[in-house]
């Protein structure tokens, strides 16, 4: 039998940070990923990671109102105090693990300014921070022991008179079905972004956990709150730092004018991302671009500053669009990055299901609101993700294991496996549902969203899985059959899809990333609250929490 | 864009299990890469081809496979730039390691021997409040190969691995380097002198035969290579010289500088140690083979003519001057 106290679902950065923490704290811990750590999507960060050291001169406060204000007023102000008061520890932390962070001259660690900040704060190696912290925290994994299960991908909760107690998981290398035993269950399984076509995201990231808590009973929580990244490739989609421009690039329009002085005069390119992308959009739709997109210029950068901290971008753009942002403007647009909802938990990862935790993008404690700044999602996972693996540590020297007849929930799981396996052929593919969804999803709950839009998404969701209930696998073997994980994965996103589109139908105001056409403006009379999300019985519900506020009273929002 | 994908498959479930080459043509954007085209197999025709990838942007280091015979990245590489002559992109699982099904390998091999190298820093002195203060050249030089994403295309392309698995190997070595490497491993002076010892036995450092097939196939410019070389210079500086390596390229060295070009027959002597007679004694048939076919090096080996400017070099080497 498996079976672990702390049982950590996906290993990027917050599901390793929080393995390792629970491991420290005397917890048999075990860590279960789709894919092998290293391949996590925590790499995909690039510009670097927030912290407030006070011996800069800068404090967590000034870090906080920033991160309260970059929400648009709809974080929770006691959670993002947390984050920020532990920010300089977390880093570090980190950087005693051995990240190779950039340096200042007096070999200190270095900072470069980021969006919506009124201050340098964020910390960096080059403009792949993420994909160097990644491997140092797979190198603290290795050290601390954890048991690692790797290419499993976790299928289903197993819940006994509504309490979680183990998960069911297919070994992707064999095909086999498991069940482990678990006392408490970590959610860190990231983010959603293959939900929208495109998206910034990398393939794997499909919502998971998002929607396997969903499904058990947990609270999803802002869910509207979908961020478009102002500077992502023409075409592919992929990521352009946002470091670029920290380091002084320009977004032009098509007559070589810094638009952004319209719309944030102060910050300019460095406002937060909501409001950037917000700008862009509307540029493109007044004709204001080239070819749908806007230009990031680097140029006057110069090569030697670009080499030694873009040189990734720079990769991107010879290798995906033949262009060197050395000596040519990039083609960019906003994109689907990263949703700052999700599973509703408390500062310590607890969810409103005993024993179930989330951290990273997968969970909403709400430090992020309507918008996240950029930089503060590398924080989130380390700090959130420790906190978690200790709480869940703790609990567990308290809890028993439930017992559950472990070959009778294994045979229902290979059972519902099999049945989709043995799907008669009706010329329909995974691939195409997934498309039609994503491609409604940035249709209509992209920048600029309106009723009509996200009601014909709805549509077309419930059409959807109306497909998908019924969707062929061409792969009928059990050796390493990415077809049927794609398959399985598709009703992970569909589940959340909705949960976006009925959120963002239910929120009556533009706030943060969340910008209504029929409703302009934002409204803290009626919606300076959370919209929650549960599955009931027709379907999602709807209901609402209070936004914690605890020194910053809402403002006009101003770059 | 129409292209051809020749695919080596391998289904481990068949009923004869045996890998076969596939055709299929595909219908790509301009801008395409290689990952798109085998995206656009497995969802439009063919879903039984198993492959990993995920980031599409070089990073996760998921999708290293073999393109016309050369490991890469099939996300870096454009559909357009990988068309061979005769009109078709060739992709083959990486090499080195067992195959699993079709393009999908078995990692377990390469992760064993990271693991090997104690991967996680290790400093002896005491931990800072704060951060450890060091130059920002010395972390760039890191971060230059602390951009290895672990793809592996290294490992599928060593030519030693190919004939020696128990070498530990392109990227194992690079992930020791970034370590030895690092001002805060190790002793005070940043001398991770156990390290470096382990690193020197067989199987480590000395067993590179420089063939350079890794730093091509790089995706991230790691030049795991370089960084072997470089351990060399850090294993011999920390005086770690009792081994057949590092004998080997003093008595390489002495040689070219002594008598202007290598006496071969001293350079094995002096490489396993004169006293070493059953390492000397395995020789013996590489010795008797080489005569037999008019290769023996000459018994008295005489210098180069004009050795002066060799050895003037040599010292000029060992001691430079400040221009």
């Amino acid at each position: 039998m498996l079976e672990h106290d702390v049982l950590v679902i996906g290993a990027g950065l917050a599901g390793m940070r929080a393995a390792i923490a629970a491991k420290a704290g005397g917890a048999d811990t075990a860590i279960i990923s789709k894919v092998h750590p290293v391949r996590s999507h925590s790499n995909a960060a690039q510009g670097g990671i927030n912290a407030a050291l006070i011996d800069r001169g800068d404090n967590w406060e000034d870090h906080a109102y920033d991160t309260v204000k970059g929400s648009d007023f709809l974080g929770d102000q006691d959670a993002i105090e947390v984050m920020c008061q532990s920010a300089g520890t977390s880093l570090i932390d980190m950087e005693h693990m051995g990240v190779t962070f950039n340096r200042d001259d007096a070999g200190r660690l270095g900072t470069r300014a980021f969006g919506g900040q009124r201050r340098a704060r964020t910390f960096f190696v080059g403009d792949f921070t993420g994909q160097a912290m990644l491997h140092v925290m797979f190198e603290q994994l290795i050290k601390s022991g954890v048991r690692s299960y790797e290419e499993w991908f976790v299928t289903g909760l197993v819940q006994e008179d509504g309490q979680v107690c183990g998960v069911t998981a297919l070994e992707i290398r064999t095909g086999q079905v498991y069940a482990i035993r678990a006392k408490t269950v970590i959610f860190c399984t990231g983010g959603l972004g293959r939900v929208f076509e495109p998206s910034t995201n990398a393939l794997i990231v499909t919502g998971d956990g998002i929607a396997l808590a969903y499904n058990a009973g947990a609270r999803l929580m802002d869910m509207e709150m979908v961020q478009y990244h102002p500077t992502t490739l023409a075409g592919s989609g992929v990521l352009i730092s946002e470091a670029a421009r920290g380091e002084g690039a320009y977004l032009l329009d098509k007559n070589g004018d810094r638009f952004m002085e319209k719309y944030a005069p102060n910050m300019m390119e460095l406002a937060s991302r909501d409001v950037v992308s917000r700008a862009e959009q509307t540029e493109i739709n007044a004709g204001n671009g080239v070819d749908g997109c806007m230009l990031l210029d680097c140029r006057h950068l110069g090569a030697d500053l670009i080499q030694e901290k873009l040189s990734q971008i720079r990769e991107i753009g010879i290798d995906l669009m033949g262009i060197d942002m050395v000596n040519q403007p990039i083609p960019i647009r906003p994109g689907m990055h990263y949703i700052m909802g999700g599973i509703k938990t408390d500062v310590d990862g607890l969810t409103n299901l005993p024993g179930v935790y989330a951290a990273g993008e997968c969970a909403c404690v709400s430090v992020h609101g309507g918008n996240r700044l950029g930089a503060n999602s590398l924080l989130d996972t380390i700090v959130f993700g420790e906190r978690s693996g200790n709480h869940a540590a703790q609990a567990s020297r308290e809890i028993e294991y439930v017992d559950f007849d472990v070959d009778a929930v294994v045979d229902r799981e290979r059972e519902r496996i099999q049945d989709m396996l043995d799907r008669p052929n009706n010329d329909d593919r995974v691939a195409a549902v997934r498309l039609g969804m994503g491609q409604s999803m940035n249709a209509n709950l992209a920048v600029y969203r309106n009723q009509a839009g996200m009601q014909e998404t709805l549509s077309d969701l419930a059409e959807l899985q109306e497909r998908y209930a019924k969707i062929p696998v061409d792969n009928k073997g059990r050796v390493f059959n990415t077809d049927l994980v794609f398959a399985l994965e598709l009703g992970f996103m569909l589940d959340c899809a909705q949960t976006i589109a009925v959120s963002a139908l239910d929120r009556q105001d533009s706030r943060g990333a969340q910008s209504r056409t029929d409703f302009p403006n934002r409204d803290d009379e009626n919606w300076m609250k959370h919209v929650v999300v549960t599955k009931g019985e027709g379907g999602p519900d709807i209901s609402y929490l209070p936004v914690t506020v605890t020194q910053w009273i809402p403002e006009e929002r101003k770059y | 864009m129409e292209v051809t994908l020749r695919i080596r498959r391998y289904d481990p479930e068949s009923n004869r299990p045996e890998s076969y080459w596939q055709e299929f043509a595909v219908s790509l954007e301009g801008n395409a890469t290689v990952l798109d085209a085998l995206i656009k197999v497995r969802e439009e025709v063919d879903g039984t081809l198993s492959l990993r990838c995920s980031c599409r942007s070089s990073i996760c280091g998921s999708c290293a496979v073999r393109i016309n015979g050369q490991a890469g990245l099939a996300c870096k590489m454009q559909a357009a730039d990988a068309v061979g002559p005769d009109g078709a992109i060739v992709v083959e699982p990486p090499g080195v390691m067992p195959v699993v099904k079709d393009l999908v390998v078995d990692f377990k091999p390469f992760w064993d021997k990271i693991r090997e190298v104690e991967p996680y820093l290790q400093p002896q002195g005491e931990e800072p409040e704060g951060e450890y203060l060091a130059s920002n050249e010395s972390m760039l030089h890191l971060s230059g190969v602390t951009s290895c994403i672990m793809c592996g295309a290294c490992v599928s392309d060593c030519t030693v691995l190919e004939v020696d698995p128990t070498f530990l190997g392109p990227a194992a070595l690079a992930k020791a380097y970034r370590f030895t490497a690092d001002p805060r491993d190790g002793d005070e002076e940043g001398v991770s002198k156990e390290r470096l010892e382990k690193l020197s036995e067989v199987t480590g450092m000395w067993d590179c035969t420089r063939c350079s097939e890794c730093v091509q196939v790089c995706p991230k410019g790691v030049a795991p290579m370089d960084r072997i070389m470089a351990l060399r210079d850090q294993a011999m500086e920390a005086g770690l010289t009792d081994n057949n390596g590092s004998r080997h390229a003093t008595a390489f060295t002495e040689s070219v500088a002594h008598s202007g070009w290598l006496d071969e027959l001293q350079l094995t002597v002096k490489s396993v140690g004169a006293g070493n007679v059953p390492a000397l004694l395995g020789f013996a048939p590489v010795g008797l083979r080489a005569l037999a076919r008019g290769k023996m090096p000459p018994i008295i080996h005489k210098s180069i003519e004009n050795v002066d400017g060799i050895r003037k070099l040599a010292e000029k080497l060992e001691d430079p001057e400040p221009e």
